[in-house]
């Protein structure tokens, strides 16, 4: 009976954690994105789009807009080709090393992408570029053979990147195809020709559009490559103006709204890219790419197949060995320009960030400690909430679904920016420039990924399970302890995993919120580069490259070992 | 041991009601099981019993405790009921051992170490599982996992047994097996049995009492096994428990006249006053011969099964089947061939009100 009030009402285990769940992601997601939103609308306590307006044609505002499309474009255009030919190359032909190759296309994925942006930096910079510098000085060429901060530099270092997210998607789909589609359209008597063009590309057409949907939304949030290449000649995207703008200006009421209305922007793209992301999903479905893996007919490259085994080898050497390599080199100079000779080089830079110099040692600390807290809060957070959405039958838990997943369409600085306006004195707690306004926008920033880790795990503990517990005399609280916990264990623990991992080399929130003290590993290394320090810059990149490596090879031995 | 006393009982889901003004009563020490077409709502009835869901009006008691009462609010949650529960897909853990599924509820009960442990065997041991204590679920077959849940759920003599479907994903042979160890656990322990099923056979196999439930979440009758095969009380539950033919019967002036086209009737009258029935029977109550007395009737169909044969009959416009032992058929020369005709006789005919339909059910 409805309307009946519990005379005896007996502790409600789900009220609690629904509550705890809405209160959770109410404070930490929904208030900061609300009230960005609140700020770029209501001047003065009223609705304002005259206002917006004109902040958005305001020519620094307008230029920012357009760079943000034109660079995400031109990503989503060269990650796409980039992506979708190599994935082709290592499911359908016989290239030699198929297997290494996939895994190391994949390595990008591990890289900051401002690391490597800083890399291409120290070789291709128009005048102090190592590999620019060579042309001049032994070709004796009149300029630089390629200048990395332009449109076209920027676009290229952030596809190095991106790309992989095409990559994975495409050659996931072309491994489950069901290759009796290919072979029936054969017997048919189309030709190979045909059946890629019929046959094959329709089928993988959803798959590389998602994955580059996905290119296009990180692109456009995209901040630490522009960073590092943009900001020097005056090229702003959205993100990167908004960091200049907070903090530039030192918080004036101008700056913040424009940064706010430049956010509010980037929030309704990304929903829409997401949204069509979501539909062309959900539209290209297929039947027949099957979860099964089939062995589909490989091409022959015959003549191709070394220079195309070359041609992947040269890419990975440039793309990735390159950049690293010069990473560790730089950061072995004593002085950065001298040519790299053994008199030149030294290991005291690596000593010396790593034992001696506080700036750097705090921030490997605030690095790791905030990644862990905010790993393991968000973990166990990300299990309850899950819980209740996937578990429970309580009404209203649509709320919580929409709140867990708006942070994929909230980029970065946009919670960073949301995280200042809600955390810095308004409503009575000032947590501005600690290391806790940090902690609370990784915490809003990584939630998207612990529930879905979790959702997931939970998806595969059936209701009975839990509910013969109760049989059994569980409490809900026991039931959850002894069959929930352990059976969701390697869903949280690679939800730990997802957020520990890229919290360590987080550059886009921290940029935004870090004090004096509270520099993170990747605040560190941009701001050194900014001040001119780039010996030093490059060290700690290489220090947050070994860390970053190590960390991901143990997580795979751990996961194979569970998993065998 | 405790019986089971719900009254009143409704339960909705939004708009759709499942159970309403449902009393039920389920005697200590009873094997009861609740019979009903998949959808019926035995299954929410179980689950509110266990303290799954909780009634939208009415009162449950279980031993004389009120576990739930709708008008107060009040529910007890199923970990403080004092029941073993069976589910149909198992629900063994599958992080724990066989001896580690088992202890559990004497875990959570704070039972010593070594009371817990022997109890925990003596269960293993009980549903002829012993030896397998160190397995792991994904280690054993499906058979044994519901033993393994079987013994779960009798480890901590609970008052109360509920199984729902339990059999339900095992192969036939095993469900057989199942079936009779069920019962013989049940009257070696004394404990009450709440069994919800859709397979008459098991129902009638295992229960003390059995109630039939249609398909809108009424009850049409409770009784013993013999009472509501013998006696139906409806058409629904003498369908429902076998395969079912019936024919509509007249009466017209004096004389009692079988379908549309007035075939004289001849057999038993009906054991109650009216002008129109349904007379209901079994295949294996129709005696057919070549000749003589009986209804007037065309083979539409003949199978050969092996142990039976099987016709469909046509009389007077309705198909009905008739199942005759092949030994007989072949001793007095009723092998019928498609297009014969025959003479039809009942050995048994239920009569029912004429609503309840016609034909093969």
């Amino acid at each position: 009976m409805r309307s009946a009030i519990p005379a005896a009402p007996r502790v409600g285990t789900a009220q609690i954690l629904f509550g705890l769940s809405v209160a959770i992601l109410v404070i930490v997601v929904a208030v900061p994105v609300l009230l960005i939103f609140f700020n770029a609308f209501w001047v003065n306590g009223a609705f304002n789009i005259v206002d917006v307006v004109k902040v958005l044609s305001q020519p620094e505002t307008y230029q920012a807009l357009l760079n943000s499309l034109i660079l995400a474009s031109g990503v989503t255009v060269t990650g796409t080709i980039v992506g979708t030919f190599f994935a082709w190359l290592v499911t359908r032909t016989d290239l030699p090393f198929k297997g290494t190759m996939k895994v190391l296309f994949l390595v990008p994925f591990m890289l900051p992408s401002f690391i490597g942006a800083l890399a291409w930096k120290m070789l291709l910079s128009p005048r102090s570029g190592y590999i620019n510098r060579m042309f001049m000085e032994v070709f004796g060429f009149d300029g630089p053979v390629f200048d990395i901060y332009t449109y076209v530099g920027i676009i290229l270092v952030e596809t190095m990147y991106l790309f992989p997210f095409v990559f994975i998607q495409v050659s996931g789909a072309l491994e489950r195809m069901d290759p009796t589609l290919e072979e029936s359209a054969r017997i048919s008597g189309a030709d190979l020709f045909t059946i890629t063009r019929k046959i094959t590309i329709p089928l993988v057409m959803p798959s590389i559009l998602s994955g580059s949907l996905l290119i296009m939304l990180y692109s456009m949030a995209h901040f630490g490559t522009v960073a590092v290449l943009g900001i020097e000649v005056g090229i702003y995207n959205i993100p990167t103006l908004i960091y200049e703008k907070i903090h530039q200006s030192a918080g004036s009421f101008a700056s913040i709204r424009t940064g706010t209305v430049l956010a509010s922007v980037l929030v309704v793209t990304a929903a829409f890219i997401l949204w069509l992301q979501n539909r062309v999903l959900s539209r290209g479905r297929y039947q027949i790419i099957a979860g099964k893996s089939f062995r589909p007919t490989q091409l022959k490259l015959r003549g191709l197949r070394i220079p195309m085994l070359v041609f992947c080898i040269a890419y990975i050497g440039f793309t990735i060995v390159l950049p690293t390599v010069t990473i560790f080199m730089v950061g072995a100079l004593k002085t950065y320009g001298l040519p790299f000779t053994a008199e030149n080089m030294t290991l005291f830079n690596y000593k010396f960030i790593l034992f001696d110099w506080q700036l750097t040692r705090d921030a490997i600390w605030n690095s790791i400690s905030l990644g862990f807290v905010a790993a393991a809060i968000t973990m166990f957070a990300g299990v309850i909430i899950s819980y209740v959405i996937v578990k429970m039958k309580v009404r209203g838990k649509g709320i919580l679904e929409f709140l867990g997943m708006l942070p994929f369409s909230v980029p970065g600085s946009v919670i960073a920016l949301g995280v200042i306006l809600a955390w810095s004195g308004k409503f009575g707690i000032n947590i501005y420039n600690t290391v806790w306004i940090i902690l609370v926008a990784y915490i809003a920033r990584y939630m998207a990924f612990s529930l879905k880790a979790n959702s997931a795990a939970l998806e595969q503990v059936h209701d009975s399970l839990v509910e013969a517990a109760r049989a059994s005399g569980a409490t809900m609280w026991q039931a959850l302890r002894d069959i929930v916990v352990p059976l969701v264990r390697p869903g949280m623990l690679a939800a730990f995993f997802l957020i520990f991992l890229p919290a360590l080399r987080e550059l886009t929130v921290s940029v935004l919120l870090y004090g004096p003290t509270t520099r993170t590993i990747g605040v560190a290394i941009y701001t050194l580069n900014e001040d001119g320090e780039t010996v030093y810059s490059a060290a700690l990149a290489g220090i947050a490259l070994i860390i970053i490596v190590f960390g991901e090879s143990v997580i795979k031995r751990l996961f194979k070992i569970r998993y065998k | 041991m405790a019986d089971v006393c719900v009254a009143g009982l409704k339960k909705q889901y939004s708009d759709k009601v499942i159970l309403s003004d449902f009393d039920l009563t389920v005697a200590d020490g009873e094997c009861f099981t609740l019979l009903g077409p998949s959808g019926c709502g035995k299954t929410v009835l179980l689950r509110l019993i266990a303290g799954f869901e909780t009634p939208d009006a009415g009162t449950i008691a279980i031993g004389g405790v009120q576990v739930a009462d709708a008008a107060k609010g009040t529910t007890v949650p199923p970990n403080e009921r004092g029941l073993g529960m069976v589910f149909q897909d198992y629900a063994v853990w599958p992080h724990m051992n066989v001896l580690d599924n088992v202890s559990y509820p004497l875990k959570l009960a704070k039972v010593a170490a070594d009371e817990m442990k022997s109890r925990a065997m003596g269960a293993v041991a009980m549903v002829g599982l012993k030896g397998l204590e160190a397995r792991l679920p994904s280690e054993l077959s499906g058979g044994q996992q519901q033993r393994v849940a079987l013994a779960r759920a009798l480890v901590s003599e609970p008052r109360l047994l509920l199984l729902d479907e339990p059999l339900n994903n095992l192969d036939a042979n095993l469900r057989e097996e199942m079936r009779f160890e069920i019962k013989a656990l049940q009257k070696e322990l004394g404990v009450t049995v709440f069994y919800v099923t859709h397979d008459q056979e098991i129902a009638l196999g295992i229960s003390d009492r059995v109630a039939v439930m249609d398909g809108t979440g009424r009850l049409r009758q409770i009784g013993s096994p013999e009472e509501i095969y013998e006696r139906p009380a409806d058409a629904f539950v003498f369908s429902f428990l076998g395969l079912a033919n019936f024919l509509s019967v007249t009466k017209v002036g004096d004389q009692w006249r079988v379908g549309a086209k007035g075939v004289p009737w001849s057999g038993a009258l009906p054991d109650r006053d009216g002008e129109q029935f349904s007379a209901g029977f079994r295949p294996s109550d129709v005696i057919v011969s070549r000749q003589g007395d009986g209804l007037a009737g065309v083979v539409r169909r003949a199978s050969f099964l092996g142990a039976d044969m099987d016709y469909l009959i046509d009389i007077a416009g309705t198909e009905i089947r008739a199942a005759l032992p092949s030994f007989d058929c072949l001793e007095k020369d009723l092998m019928f061939a498609e297009g014969d005709s025959c003479r039809v006789t009942l050995s048994d005919v239920h009569w029912f009100p004429v609503a309840d339909g016609e034909g093969v059910q």
